[in-house]
């Protein structure tokens, strides 16, 4: 009962967090009337070709019918056309978002595995020198910003070590190494800062644990200290870990625009920036919806892990 | 009463550090304003892309202009966001937060649903979303960063007014039949500083990042402005002849972080009573 309660509350948090975002989306981007028609035929249309164009794609009709009628659309998979490129965005948004999932997926196992393992060698380590200069490195990581990242790889290891390609994409199909080559740069700037945000956060609650009574208490049992860290502290102070995950998914997303629009990846950030450059609305209003509802998943998902592992919260949850 | 409750404690050395460095920039943005060794906007076509040299010590960009002046004259653009959009989340979240902790019910219910629905954001499509629709200036960043930083406030501010009226001198207040300005702004308010103010310190750093970022991509001031991420992104063309067009503004801005960073935790170190006596841990 308390599980399905709970589920069946955050399920409908999602769908509300999901209406509203659609709401928001679609109204800023409608702040401005005329802004479709004027992207179509350029800066220097007629007024009365214009009109027309608006009549003809009924953006002259009230705005919630408009909103009603977008929304349906996409609930129906039609996800609209493209002004600038003519196509139609479903197609376009989903080959982009393959490539980018490609890029996140890799980059935040990265995250995930080195920033814990970071965070837990120096826990067990504190206070000695490599805990002290492990410290410092990623105070220094989180103070340098992705682009500029992005910028000293490209410079050291395409300009001046010709080891990998400054930018661009290859399919798959052009050979693995082809296509890992054009991945390692992007990644690895998109993993840096994040590493050091979860190795910091896993450190300073892995201490808590490690100082709590019920490992003190493990400890004066006899238990061997790799069973009392494994067993006991490692799983409880995974917990705050999960959470700044999930916080993590939203900057990785961020990350994402950035280090593509650098290293010209033709990824669903890219694809964004795009359309913001060219003002092509429709594209851009589908491509936020999509990139937003992925990000409210990716919580979601975080909640539930949490719940799972920390059955209070779900109690909590369920009789609040 | 003093509008702020300090505890008395020793004040960290990165704090100290941070603060003193910061105050450099500051002044250094200040005078690179209106003073810097070369025009900031001046084309000098025949000193294009020059390496670093004594008569400019950053070299010179694509149009022959000088580095260093530039990067002076951008200091306040970054130092401007940074502490711009944390006066606006501080400004507006605030009080959004005291409301929603105090008049529980329909408001809470709307403030603090608006606030989840803003989170669910990721912060750099909410900044692109703004500035997506409007030409991009540099106080539409300003307000769009801060904007993205609006929830998390009112988030923190409501937790801790939440704690703070279960205190008894909070009761007493009520008990004489205090109206809600007085008890949240006389009561409250002194005592939720430190909390606040630690989250500013670490607001500025991700407003200037945040920030920078949008300005990269184009979404910030304008060319000939010499916002430092607006710079790198122009200097990218040139970046195997002329790193230093990349570099000076980039390193200038890892200086700028780290110092808000030191000043940050130090706050932190300082305000936060979870750290107290342990931060050596």
């Amino acid at each position: 009962m308390g599980m399905a309660a709970f589920l069946l509350r955050r399920l409908l948090g999602l769908v509300g967090v999901l209406l509203g975002m659609s709401l928001l989306i679609f109204g800023i981007v409608h702040i401005l009337p005329g802004n479709v028609a004027y992207a179509i035929l350029g800066e220097f249309a007629t007024p009365a070709a214009v009109a027309q164009l608006e009549a003809k794609l009924g953006l002259n009709d009230p705005l919630p019918v408009q909103y009603w009628r977008w929304l349906s659309a996409m609930l129906q998979g039609d996800f609209g056309t493209s002004i600038v490129m003519q196509r139609p965005a479903g197609p376009l948004i989903a080959e982009a978002l393959g490539r980018s999932a490609s890029l996140a997926v890799f980059a935040f196992s990265l995250v995930a595995m080195g920033g814990i393992g970071l965070g837990l060698y120096a826990a067990t380590h504190r206070g000695r020198t490599s805990d002290k200069v492990l410290t410092l490195v990623q105070f220094l990581l989180i103070a340098v910003p992705e682009f500029f990242w992005a910028i000293l790889a490209v410079l050291v290891f395409a300009s001046w070590l010709n080891l990998l390609p400054a930018t661009g994409y290859a399919p798959l199909s052009d050979g693995v190494a082809k296509w890992a080559s054009h991945l390692v740069l992007p990644v690895l700037v998109l993993a840096f800062g994040l590493v050091a945000h979860v190795s910091r956060l896993t450190r300073s609650s892995m201490i808590e644990v490690l100082d709590s009574r019920y490992v003190l208490a493990a400890r004066a049992r006899g238990l061997a200290e790799r069973k009392v860290l494994w067993r006991h502290a490692l799983p409880n102070a995974l917990l705050p870990a999960i959470t700044v995950l999930a916080i993590d998914a939203g900057l990785l997303i961020g990350g994402i625009v950035v280090v593509e629009t650098v290293f010209a990846y033709p990824g669903l950030g890219r694809l964004l920036v795009y359309a913001i450059e060219r003002h092509d609305l429709p594209l851009l209003q589908v491509g936020m919806m999509v990139v937003t509802a992925i990000y409210a998943l990716a919580n979601f998902v975080a909640e539930l892990l949490y719940a799972v592992l920390n059955p209070r919260i779900r109690v909590a949850g369920a009789t609040a | 009463m003093t509008l702020i409750a300090l505890p008395r404690l020793r004040t960290p050395s990165t704090l100290v550090l941070g603060g003193a460095l910061l105050l450099l920039i500051g002044l250094a943005a200040v005078v690179g304003m209106w003073l810097t060794p070369y025009d900031p906007t001046a084309f000098a076509v025949r000193d294009r892309l020059q390496p670093p040299s004594a008569l400019h010590p950053f070299g010179t960009d694509e149009f022959g202009r000088d580095v260093l002046s530039r990067v002076l004259a951008g200091a306040h653009l970054s130092l401007a966001t940074g502490f711009g959009a944390m006066a606006i989340s501080l400004v507006v979240g605030v009080p959004l937060g005291l409301i929603a902790a105090f008049h529980r019910g329909i408001t809470e219910e709307v403030v603090m649903r608006s606030v989840d629905l803003l989170i669910a954001l990721p912060p750099v499509l909410l900044g692109l979303l703004v500035l997506a629709v409007t030409p991009p200036s540099l106080w539409k960043t300003v307000a769009a960063v801060g904007l993205v930083y609006v929830p998390i406030m009112v988030r923190l501010t409501r937790a801790v007014a939440l704690g703070l009226l279960e205190e008894d001198f909070v009761q007493a207040a009520r008990a004489r039949g205090e109206g809600a300005p007085t008890i949240l702004w006389h009561e409250i308010l002194p005592n939720a500083w430190p909390p606040i103010i630690v989250e500013c310190g670490l607001r500025v750093t991700f407003a200037i990042l945040l920030g920078s970022a949008l300005s990269f991509l184009g979404l910030g001031p304008q060319p000939p402005a010499s916002e430092w991420g607006l710079m790198i992104a122009e200097g990218r063309d040139f970046l195997r002849q002329a790193p230093w067009v990349c570099l000076a503004p980039g390193l200038s801005l890892c200086v700028l972080l780290v110092c808000v960073n030191l000043v940050g935790e130090g706050l932190r170190e300082r305000l936060d009573p979870q750290l107290r006596g342990r931060s050596h841990a």
